[in-house]
């Protein structure tokens, strides 16, 4: 027999039979990923994806590889946890990938060196103003700047004129890659300060986009701010009704939306010691994808960055292994599309399963 | 005059030409159950919405806890102690009981503008706290509403009303929608509320509800108020005249 404990009013209730948090799934998808990659690989190519087969290198695992999961998807990550409470809240945020590149190239140009061997350096736009060499700071404040100026216009469109979050951060998304090739006349710029370039150095994108997971887990667990999150995307009548300043909440979300994509095009830009103004292209559709994958609902008022972040993991098992099994780059863009698609689907089915109480 | 909670003066609302509400003259002393019955479009939802402000009304003055109120808003009306159960209820699927009970006005452990930290443990326990006194039954507080059934979710709206030390509770069609036994159920609340002294309006087409429940009835008729009797001066045959207009009733009103 179960051991039951009672809930109130004496009804009978077995905390055993609680359902799994969604999380546990994402995870299982994972786990179960991670399997097949590894079977396919020792079944046709005679290789192990997870495991160390080197003789040179000690170590059980492969960890070359399990760092290059982590870090291809931790910028994209960074974006996802953005993107995801901007989704649990209701919404949907189009313009983080182009933010990424317009911040990239404004705050690079606060983050250049006054020569380059010896020579006046010429990518730095504001060499005749004596702006080089600049301390850290300073480009870091202007990149979190820019992404609180566009993420607070997408956050008034929308709480404001009233219009789709879709269509508000439609038109951010071709604003701000049209500021980002404006601003260097289409020229990439290059050439950061070593203490620039050391924000995305070695493996500390990860260590960025793993504290900043924790951080937005708790806020979004503990804080009222988190609390009224779920509220609004479950029910944004009864979230006004109770007394939520919606408008202002929808304008903090897009603004730390915003600054999050910053803060990804920082480590971007510094990581690749370059900002280009067609970076980020398509970061926002992936984002999204890390996000619906990790089981936050489109429809909004569900989903965690626990969440996100497996669903990252799983999006850089899929390109990792398909890079693995030496399958073109075609199809890891082709599979990336079924997935998002799958994923939507598999969410719709849920609620529909949940609405017929099975 | 001290013991009366919410008193109407002549009520009035109209959308363009429609005559929805018309000089409504209305009376609710401490720890009276009054239910509001009528035909439909007869002005009694109406009649709610001027009170709770989610409307503003064409005309009339409107007095709460002994002064004139103008509530520009629900929020406004809530925050005197005007605690509204509507129709279409007003709960956050996603979210478990406490944070519904809570939602909006929640505990916090240390106030950080909008990133305060809640004090969870003190809500979870103020939510037990409201359940028992309202006799409300629900397995799993941590379960999300989603899960629930329609009495259960009526339930937690009614609970979430009486937890906050409200003045007068307003209920619009409370059981619409539920089965017999959870009718029974937010029946079963209604008496709690009322053994605890909790003034109430209800909104019901239930003419056996409204008789187990209540002190005193006001039916409505094409935005009038057309009788104001207590209950055992009345029946059930009697109310329906005054619904269907079969008895007019402005003799008697005007008597009392």
């Amino acid at each position: 027999m179960s051991q039951t404990s009672h809930g109130i009013g004496g009804l009978s209730y077995d905390a055993k039979k609680r359902p799994w948090p969604a999380e546990f799934n994402v995870f299982l998808a994972l786990v179960i990923l991670v399997a097949a990659f590894e079977l396919i690989g020792r079944v046709f190519l005679g290789d192990s994806f997870l495991f160390n087969t080197r003789e040179n290198v000690s170590g059980l695992f492969n960890e070359q590889r399990l760092q290059i999961i982590i870090l291809q998807v931790s910028i994209v990550g960074i974006i996802a946890i953005g993107v995801t409470q901007v989704i649990i809240c209701g919404g949907i945020d189009l313009s983080s990938g182009s933010i990424v590149g317009a911040t990239a190239m404004i705050a690079m140009s606060f983050a250049q060196v006054a020569t380059v061997n010896g020579n006046p350096n010429p990518k730095a736009m504001f060499i005749d103003y004596g702006w080089t060499d600049l301390p850290v700071i300073v480009p870091l404040l202007v990149a979190i700047g820019c992404g609180l100026i566009a993420g607070l216009i997408n956050g008034f469109l929308i709480a404001y004129t009233r219009i789709p979050p879709f269509i508000a951060t439609l038109g951010m998304m071709v604003t701000a890659r049209g500021i980002a090739k404006w601003w260097s006349k289409g020229q990439p710029i290059s050439f950061p300060t070593d203490s620039f370039a050391a924000i995305g150095k070695g493996l500390m994108p990860v260590v960025i986009f793993i504290s900043l997971a924790i951080l937005f887990q708790l806020i979004l667990t503990y804080t009222k701010y988190g609390k009224h999150c779920y509220a609004i995307g479950s029910n944004e009548d009864a979230a006004r009704m109770s007394g939520i300043k919606i408008a202002n909440h929808k304008v903090l979300v897009y603004a730390i939306a915003g600054i999050l994509a910053a803060i990804a095009a920082v480590v971007l830009s510094s990581k690749n010691l370059t900002a280009q103004a067609g970076m980020g292209v398509m970061y926002e559709l992936d984002a999204i994808a890390m996000a619906v994958i990790g089981g936050v609902s489109l429809s909004g008022g569900r989903g965690s960055i626990i969440g996100t972040v497996i669903g990252s993991l799983i999006f850089g098992v899929i390109i990792s292994g398909f890079t693995f099994l030496r399958l073109d780059a075609y199809y890891q863009e082709m599979v990336k599309g079924v997935i998002i698609v799958g994923a939507v689907v598999l969410d719709q089915w849920r609620q529909r399963r949940r609405a017929i109480g099975a | 005059m001290s013991d009366i909670v919410l008193k109407t003066e002549n009520l009035t609302k109209h959308y363009g030409g429609v005559h929805a509400l018309q000089e409504a003259n209305f009376e609710l002393r401490k720890g009276e159950h009054v239910a509001i019955m009528g035909d439909n479009g007869a002005g009694k939802s109406t009649f709610v919405r001027q009170i709770t402000g989610v409307e503003q009304r064409t005309d009339g003055k409107i007095w709460f806890d002994g002064k004139e109120v103008n509530f520009s808003g629900p929020i406004e009306a809530r925050e005197a102690g005007i605690e509204t159960v509507f129709q279409n209820l007003a709960l956050a699927d996603d979210l478990d009981v406490p944070s519904n009970l809570f939602l909006g006005r929640e505990k916090v452990l240390f106030n950080l503008g909008p990133f305060s930290i809640l004090d969870r443990k003190a809500m979870r326990k103020a939510t037990e706290a409201a359940l028992v006194r309202t006799a409300v039954k629900i397995p799993n507080l941590s379960s999300t509403i989603r899960h629930m059934s329609g009495g259960q979710r009526q339930c937690v709206a009614i609970a979430r009303t009486a937890t906050f030390a409200s003045k007068l509770i307003i209920m619009d069609e409370p059981t619409a929608a539920l089965g017999v036994q959870e009718t029974a159920q937010v029946e079963n609340i209604i008496r709690t509320l009322k053994e605890n002294g909790e003034p109430l309006i209800l909104v019901s087409h239930n003419m056996r509800q409204v008789f187990d429940l209540v002190d005193r009835i006001v039916v409505f008729r094409r935005g009038r108020i057309v009788a104001n009797l207590r209950k055992q001066d009345t029946d059930g045959n009697d109310i329906v005249a005054y619904i269907t207009g079969a008895k007019t009733g402005q003799a008697e009103l005007q008597a009392a």
